[in-house]
């Protein structure tokens, strides 16, 4: 391999997870942290740790020249970016690359290609990927707008080009609703991120979430199967599983394929994520949107296909071919992962940052917590909830989540509140063990099966 | 005169601007009343409103825009 170091340019559980990734290929790991992270776990568990700047994410984890110039110091060989923060920034793959050094993901071009959602739906389209009835582009003008939305008919979801993540979205149920919506959306994408292009798309109703695990290494391009996202809140997931559950061999196989397909058309280099809507009804799927990062759930993969997949990702920026054909990976048993917030389910998920007191894990075969605490660590309130995943396999479905209730009820992380009574409530929830939800389940579900009292100060977004 | 300290209710990032290109909510000087926006706490990335609490006649800030906070931390006085 051509890389015999890295730095790590994110935080919390994936920037340990990469850690030890890299230590298993046998790299010097380099971690980068703000003022706020010194005492880390990743930082801890890293051969150097560089300190780049104050808590405010902006001034230390998004500062671009704070991390290219703490790579130059520690002279490394590639920056694995994680997920969020720099992972999807075309001009940051740029200027790691431009400074000598190796991108731990597909090169810039990609990044921006893909990364604009309204390119990327015509990159989709040219592959043969299904997309969601919609605009064909941007659409610049409200007359414009009006007669697209009448031919698709309501409701439909006004989009932020240069969005992701489940932000920048507005849904409009009526013609009225909809031209109140659309200069107001286009300001706020402009606000957002610079770019005030708009596009159009249908509601899929009662859709389930799933997407396509993708590898690239420039030549050779292979799928790792699905995983279900469709538990969301506030179009955040929650819970993830692979592979999907009930999905039909016929249309796994045109679904994955059609994964490939978009990868190969762009050339892909590195892990990347194909998002899809998924009617189970007319067993349609459409095109969403790609991801060019690992993503938070990747390890549901690596529990059923037996991948590593962050190990290959680093291979790969080493210049390496893909360690296996499509035809080594298959799918053996099920997994699901349960996202741990640092929220209060009771309390409106009201965020609770603070010391952790005690952290029990549980262990045994097909367990696994990803995660970045330890006793003692106090989780700080400047960066997101996420405190680990709770990953547990099993021969399938049903296994799988017999385990994970005695997974989650050995699970004990006292001192702030979690998510674990959540999922503890998902893992007994009959509709949840017969696979029976779409990504509008959860908040419903919450409302209806999971009574929640008003929490003390009010949430604004 | 007596002063009312106006504590952040959770520990985090606090803004004193709805969004970066906003004007503030309130500045220096302002009169308040209890209903009324001072700022917004930030804490794992979701947005909680930070009201007076307090009807006055001037408001000081004691923390700066996107400043971070402690959960009881004073961030304004207010002259009642």
């Amino acid at each position: 391999m051509t890389i015999h170091s890295v730095l790590v340019a994110n935080r919390g559980e994936i920037a340990v997870r990469i850690i030890r990734a890299a230590k298993a290929l046998g790299l010097r790991t380099v971690q980068v942290h703000s003022q706020a992270d010194a005492g880390s776990l990743a930082v801890k568990l890293a051969d150097e740790a560089i300190d780049i700047g104050p808590a405010a994410a902006k001034k230390s984890y998004l500062n671009i020249e704070a991390v290219l110039a703490a790579a130059k110091a520690a002279k490394v060989d590639a920056i694995h970016p994680g997920y969020g923060f720099l992972s999807e920034n075309a001009d940051f793959a740029e200027a790691v690359v431009a400074a000598g050094m190796k991108f731990v993901g597909p090169d810039a071009a990609a990044i921006r290609l893909l990364g604009d959602k309204v390119a990327a739906r015509q990159v989709a389209a040219r592959a043969g990927v299904p997309t969601v009835p919609g605009s064909d582009g941007r659409v610049s003008d409200l007359t414009e707008a009006a007669a697209i939305v009448s031919r698709i008919g309501f409701p439909v979801m006004i989009k932020a080009a240069a969005g992701g993540g489940g932000r920048g979205i507005r849904i409009a149920h009526s013609l009225e609703e909809f031209e109140r919506h659309f200069p107001q959306a286009s300001a706020e994408a402009a606000a957002a991120f610079g770019d005030g292009g708009l596009y159009i798309e249908k509601v899929i109703e009662k859709a389930r979430h799933i997407e396509v695990q993708i590898l690239g290494d420039g030549t050779n391009f292979v799928h790792c199967y699905e995983r279900e996202c469709s538990l969301q809140r506030r179009r955040q997931k929650v819970w993830e599983e692979a592979p999907a559950a009930g999905l039909p061999a016929d249309v796994r196989k045109r679904l994955c394929d059609s994964a490939v397909a978009l990868a190969r058309s762009v050339g892909y280099s590195g892990a990347g994520t194909v998002e899809y809507l998924y009617d189970d009804a007319s067993r349609d799927f459409y095109f969403i949107e790609v991801n060019t990062r690992i993503q938070v759930e990747h390890p549901v993969t690596e529990m059923i296909t037996g991948l590593d997949l962050v190990q290959e990702m680093l291979r790969i920026a080493g210049g390496q071919p893909l360690s296996v054909s499509q035809d080594d990976i298959v799918i053996a048993g099920h997994a699901i992962e349960c996202r741990i917030n640092a929220e209060d389910p009771h309390r409106g998920f009201m965020p609770g940052p603070g010391p952790v007191e005690t952290l029990a894990v549980p262990e045994g075969e097909g367990i696994r917590f990803d995660t970045m605490l330890f006793a003692g660590y106090a989780v700080p309130p400047f960066y997101d909830s996420l405190l680990g995943k709770l990953i547990v396999h099993g021969a399938d479905r049903d296994a799988c989540l017999a385990k994970l209730r005695t997974a989650l009820a050995g699970l004990g992380i006292s001192g702030i509140p979690t998510t674990v009574p959540l999922h503890q409530a998902l893992a007994a929830d009959a509709d949840v063990a017969a696979g029976r939800f779409h990504t509008r389940f959860l908040e419903h579900w919450l409302e209806t099966k999971f009574a929640a009292p008003p929490s003390g100060t009010r949430e604004v977004a | 005169m007596s002063k009312a300290e106006i504590k952040s209710p959770l520990p985090g990032m606090f803004y004193r601007r709805p969004s970066p290109e906003s004007a503030p909510f309130k500045n220096d000087g302002d009169a308040v009343s209890a209903a009324d926006v001072i700022g917004i706490v930030e804490v794992m990335k979701s947005f909680h409103e930070v009201t007076a609490g307090v009807d006055g006649k001037a408001i000081r800030f004691l923390v700066d825009d996107a400043d971070a906070v402690m959960a009881g931390q004073a961030l304004a006085e207010v002259e009642a």
